[in-house]
């Protein structure tokens, strides 16, 4: 139902659905690029916090995929 | 064409190609223009993949394909896949009238992202009698093949005086019918709706009362469906931030090519509205005396140009503006701040005491004989 791709015109990554769009920054694209259905919530933080080279991202992190699982951008297995 | 210095223009996010005024259905508030029956052409495969590349280079990326039907235009398909991909999220905006299983799986496999069917009543009998067209078992079945081909399931009811009593009759109606969205939209005043205002125009009693019962259930399915309400800007005190400002972000381009700042701007005077025929969209979107008609807010006039509002409504609709006062350049009159604001109370008034009258006098349907006959 959603779509996640790279707007060149805008240079952002953004979410498209129904007759709406949300522009990503950069990191909140980063996450969700990782939510591929493969990883857990682990490893998706230990792969950004080694793409961002550092630690201590778990709780931010966890509060985005919750507002991604809440607007239904992304789903719970 | 007449150039523009004007600087900050933002390039177009929303395309809505209207590929038909033709249509199986006669709904008495359709957006179309009243004469549509005049405007007979419409573009060829090629033109209209020629506009679907300009704009997706400009940046345009919801794409709608609306009408009229757009069921009817042969070359949907087509089109769908060319707007894959190009990257596009499309839209299809329907009656459902004429969507069978077969083409519901084509239109998933050329890249269509998803379906928008329009109901226009909880029962058959009203359903039918608005569409002027039996087809409310149908577009039932059409939302269903709609969710069992994995589309996200959109339902469109417009709402305005012969429906508002069954909004809990319409909510469930979505429930049952596992709609991801839907758009509760109330009516808008323009085209075939201005002309039905009296008979379609709800009291504000009815509103409230809708309303109410409609945020009541947004909190109970919240989750499961998204709802958009459109609101009834009659009642509200101040204008819509029409189109998110004019040429700012929405581009319409009807059947015969004509490029529209909004789907009723063909209806304002001296306008001369551009044709993809004759000119790229990036000449149309920039250098367009139309698009930079009310670009920005020197065309204002007061009560508009000294409003501390002004960057957060635009001064309301130039359609509606026109329409209400004829007058395009005034404030809206929606606003309680213009000094037109009186010809609303005058439209409830109006359409309340025909609500109440013996002998109403029937709804006027779409169709290309009435075009004919009010233009």
């Amino acid at each position: 139902m959603h779509r996640l791709q790279w707007e060149e015109a805008q240079h952002k990554n953004v979410i498209l659905y129904p007759e709406g769009m949300v522009e990503l920054n950069q990191s909140s694209a980063e996450i969700l690029k990782l939510c591929d259905g493969t990883r857990t919530l682990g490893q998706i933080v230990r792969d950004l916090e080694q793409i961002f080279a550092t630690a201590g991202l778990a709780d931010d992190i966890t509060a985005f995929l919750e507002v991604a699982l809440k607007n239904g951008w992304i789903q719970q297995n | 064409m007449a150039g523009s210095n004007k600087t900050n223009i933002t390039p177009p996010r929303w395309l809505l190609a209207e590929l038909t005024y033709a249509c199986p259905l006669q709904c008495p508030y359709c957006a179309n223009p009243i004469d549509y029956a005049k405007h007979q052409s419409e573009l060829e495969t090629e033109d209209w993949k020629r506009v679907l590349t300009q704009a997706r280079k400009m940046g345009a990326v919801q794409l709608g394909f609306s009408g009229g039907e757009p069921l009817t235009r042969k070359d949907l398909p087509e089109l769908v896949k060319y707007a894959r991909d190009l990257g596009y999220y499309s839209n299809l905006i329907t009656s459902g009238y004429g969507l069978t299983e077969e083409k519901i799986v084509q239109l998933k496999e050329s890249g269509l992202d998803h379906i928008q069917v329009s109901i226009q009543a909880s029962t058959q009998e009203l359903n039918d009698h608005l569409a002027g067209t039996e087809s409310f078992q149908h577009k039932r079945e059409v939302a269903h093949l709609v969710k069992k081909h994995g589309y996200p399931m959109v339902l469109c009811v417009v709402i305005h005086r012969e429906n508002i009593h069954q909004m809990p009759q319409i909510l469930e109606m979505a429930e049952e019918l596992g709609a991801d969205y839907l758009e509760l939209a109330n009516t808008q005043y323009y085209g075939w709706a201005h002309v039905n205002r009296d008979l379609l125009l709800p009291t504000k009693e009815q509103f409230e009362k809708a309303e109410q019962i409609a945020q009541a259930f947004k909190e109970k399915v919240a989750g499961k469906m998204k709802i958009y309400y459109v609101v009834p800007d009659f009642y509200e005190d101040r204008p819509k931030a029409c189109m998110n400002g004019w040429g700012t972000t929405f581009l319409t381009i009807a059947p015969d090519g004509a490029a529209l700042p909004c789907h009723s701007a063909r209806d304002l005077p001296g306008l001369n509205c551009p044709n993809v025929k004759d000119y790229s969209i990036e000449q149309i979107w920039n250098e367009s005396k139309t698009f930079n008609f009310f670009r920005g807010f020197e065309w204002m006039k007061e009560p508009c140009s000294s409003c501390d509002e002004k960057e957060k409504d635009f001064g309301g609709c130039r359609c509606q503006a026109y329409l209400l006062s004829g007058d395009m350049y005034a404030a809206d009159p929606v606003c309680s701040k213009s000094p037109n604001h009186h010809v609303i109370q005058e439209a409830i008034d109006s359409a309340k005491a025909s609500a109440l009258a013996d002998n109403e006098k029937p709804l006027v349907f779409r169709n290309s004989k009435n075009s004919r006959l009010l233009s």
